[in-house]
């Protein structure tokens, strides 16, 4: 029997009954929609993620001010006072690696506008921050290197201070009270959202001169950490290592001695991201992978059953020179054609419950083709796989006895 | 006890050999049925030459079936040679006896055997399938065969929608269309009435009188007058293998008959 004829005769077959063959697709199609939907969501959150990261900057670097320990006591980080100013500029005077590094401090402060107040994070650092950070302003302007120098009582609001402080209005030209200090609006910043490492509100913040908030909110002259932006995603590698062996030096630390600062890498962060999506895509696949084995079964078991019925039809083809390689093949390709059809009514189903996902819960997605192939040829390779027993069972009937089964 | 049929003879002579078509020699079947061993055939020897018509009669239980199940090559004998056209048989594989069966052997069954749900043609398609004919061949030869049976106007028909003796000619379409050696048919008139039957054997009497070599099983004396020759089984042995004298005309007993229905 050619194949052209095995596939017409196979329609036929599953033509006549249509119920039954709706059923027996009805797992697969499960299946492969589960695969592809699950895929689809996978591969839309790594991206998100990715995305996320992009935004943080993946080339970007942190240096903290670390934890040492003295005589036994271990003290946590941002502890040490030996990351200075200095420090900042010899990273990019030195580390060909870095193109910009912003030096930095914080403190935690109450904010009043009016009859307004809020509990939140300042940040005192130089006019490049925004550049390292990729931080867009939404209305006014950064500080001036002016400003940091003469210790300017001016500041940036994240999104967040600015609507809990001002609501609807503008808060450029205002003035706002940090702790006991008036200090004067200059620029509100983008919403950047939580923080895909931390969770924390990245938004929850007022940015202002570093020499201010050391002199006149911290009363200290050392920072807390160093934002370093990479020349490249590739460099940041090379980036932490060249910082790490000139810091060890400026601040005379014996080698076998630990470090007194951390350096911390975002693409580090984004690969642990990314890694995340994969083990989650991983066990979403195991489970839809199931879906598909428990339809592969229930081909299988309505093939078997299907054969029974059929014992005559089987006799019959025998009888006028049916080999049992042409018996297999009717079969066989029975089974290869619900999985074909099952398959790709399950590719819709999943791209379109995945897309409802994506409209409903506002999640992203993204289907790459790859699912789409790997899970028809599964379709497939289940079908046949789950499908071969029926058809052997079917090509080893007796002819005469198939010719008598009532 | 070889007979050789005075009709038959002209073909084996054009031939210029004296082979048989069908040549077996002491064959016999053993089943195991539980503890017992059951001997269906004890040893059978027959010769049928080619334009031979033989109807075959016993008993149930005879061997009769389990005798055309080996000359169909659907079984093989425990014991014994048969030889088809001078092929030994018993020694073929499965597939080389799917390829018989699908070239040189026609079956025509008493419950009639078609597919359901499948038309007049298509059934008759059948047996094309197998042998790997071009899909517009297999369409024009099944066509030419339904006409034979003169079944020409109902190719299209389901077997539900056919009567019993139209669904019979249905089958011998499809044992004719590959052109076989021979027609095997196993009590084709068991299911019919007595005037449907008669028609049946009219075709079969054109299509012998046309060359082909038929062997009917049946149960029924009056059938078995329409052939040719008349071989007897009893506890799975020959009993007997005679020329039938004046062998029926279905056509004039046909006349002879009341037009009942239709």
């Amino acid at each position: 029997m050619d194949l052209s004829s095995a596939f017409v005769l196979a329609l036929r077959a599953l033509g006549r009954n249509k119920m039954r063959s709706s059923l027996t697709m009805l797992g697969l199609i499960i299946g492969v929609g589960a695969v592809i939907a699950v895929i689809g969501i996978g591969e839309g959150a790594a991206t998100k993620a990715q995305e996320q990261l992009a935004a943080l900057g993946s080339n970007m670097l942190f240096v903290g001010s670390g934890s040492v320990n003295r005589y036994g006591l271990h003290v946590g980080s941002f502890q040490t006072k030996t990351l200075v100013l200095a420090d900042a500029r010899a990273i990019v005077r030195e580390c060909p690696s870095v193109s910009a590094a912003a030096p930095g401090t914080g403190t935690g402060q109450q904010v009043v506008f009016g009859n307004e107040n809020w509990a939140t994070q300042i940040t005192g650092t130089e006019p490049q921050y925004f550049e390292v950070r990729n931080w867009p302003f939404a209305s006014g302007n950064s500080f001036s290197e002016d400003d940091v120098t003469q210790s300017a009582t001016v500041a940036v609001l994240g999104d967040t201070v600015r609507k809990y402080l001002f609501g609807s209005r503008n808060p450029i030209g205002e003035t706002i009270r940090i702790g006991t200090l008036p200090f004067k609006v200059v620029g509100v910043l983008t919403p950047k959202g939580t923080s895909p490492g931390s969770g924390q509100d990245q938004d929850d913040v007022i940015v202002a001169p570093l020499t201010t908030v050391q002199k006149k909110l911290l009363g200290q002259e050392w920072l807390r950490w160093i934002m370093v932006s990479a020349v490249s995603r590739q460099a940041s590698y090379v980036a932490q290592q060249q910082m790490v062996s000139l810091l060890r030096d400026r601040h005379k630390i014996r080698s076998g001695d630990p470090d007194d600062f951390v350096v911390r890498n975002m693409a580090d962060m984004a690969d642990a991201a990314a890694e995340q999506g994969t083990v989650m895509t991983v066990l979403l696949t195991i489970v839809a992978s199931i879906a598909l084995l428990v339809g592969g079964i229930g081909i299988m078991n309505i093939m078997l059953v299907s054969v029974t019925e059929r014992t005559r039809e089987i006799g019959i083809r025998m009888a006028v020179g049916a080999t049992e390689e042409d018996v297999r093949l009717q079969f066989l390709i029975e089974a290869l054609v619900l999985g074909l059809i099952g398959g790709t009514i399950g590719i819709v189903f999943g791209v379109t419950s995945s897309l409802a996902v994506s409209q409903g819960l506002g999640w992203p997605i993204r289907i790459p083709v790859y699912a789409i192939a790997v899970s028809t040829f599964f379709a497939m390779a289940v079908a046949m796989f789950f499908g071969f027993y029926p058809a052997r069972r079917a090509s080893q009937l007796n002819p005469i006895e198939a010719l008598r089964y009532e | 006890m070889v007979i050789v049929n005075p009709a038959t003879t002209k073909n084996a002579d054009a031939a210029g050999v004296s082979t048989p078509l069908v040549g077996v020699h002491d064959i016999r079947k053993n089943y195991q049925l539980g503890e017992t061993e059951v001997h269906a055939l004890r040893g059978v020897s027959v010769r049928i030459h080619a334009g031979d018509f033989v109807a075959i009669m016993g008993a149930s239980g005879s061997g009769k079936s389990t005798f055309m199940n080996i000359l169909g090559c659907l079984d093989k004998p425990t014991s014994g040679q048969y030889l088809l056209e001078g092929t030994d048989v018993s020694a073929l594989t499965k597939k080389e006896l799917a390829r018989i069966r699908n070239q040189k052997i026609g079956f025509v069954f008493q419950g009639f055997n078609l597919l359901g749900r499948t038309t007049a043609l298509e059934n008759t398609e059948l047996p094309m399938l197998y042998s790997r004919t071009h899909k517009n061949d297999r369409e024009r030869r099944a066509r030419e065969a339904l006409v034979q049976v003169g079944l020409g106007d109902r190719a299209d028909h389901f077997p539900s929608q056919l009567s019993g003796g139209q669904q019979q000619r249905v089958a011998i379409a499809r044992a004719l269309v590959s052109q076989p050696r021979m027609l095997l048919a196993d009590e084709p008139t068991g299911n019919l009435d007595s005037r449907t039957s008669v028609e049946v054997m009219e075709i079969f009497q054109k299509l012998n009188a046309d060359g082909l070599t038929i062997i009917l099983v049946t149960h029924e004396p009056d059938i078995a007058q329409f052939a040719k020759r008349e071989i007897v089984f009893r506890d799975g042995q020959i009993k007997r293998d005679d020329v039938v004298e004046v062998p029926h005309v279905a056509s004039e007993v046909l006349k002879t008959m009341p037009t009942i229905k239709d």
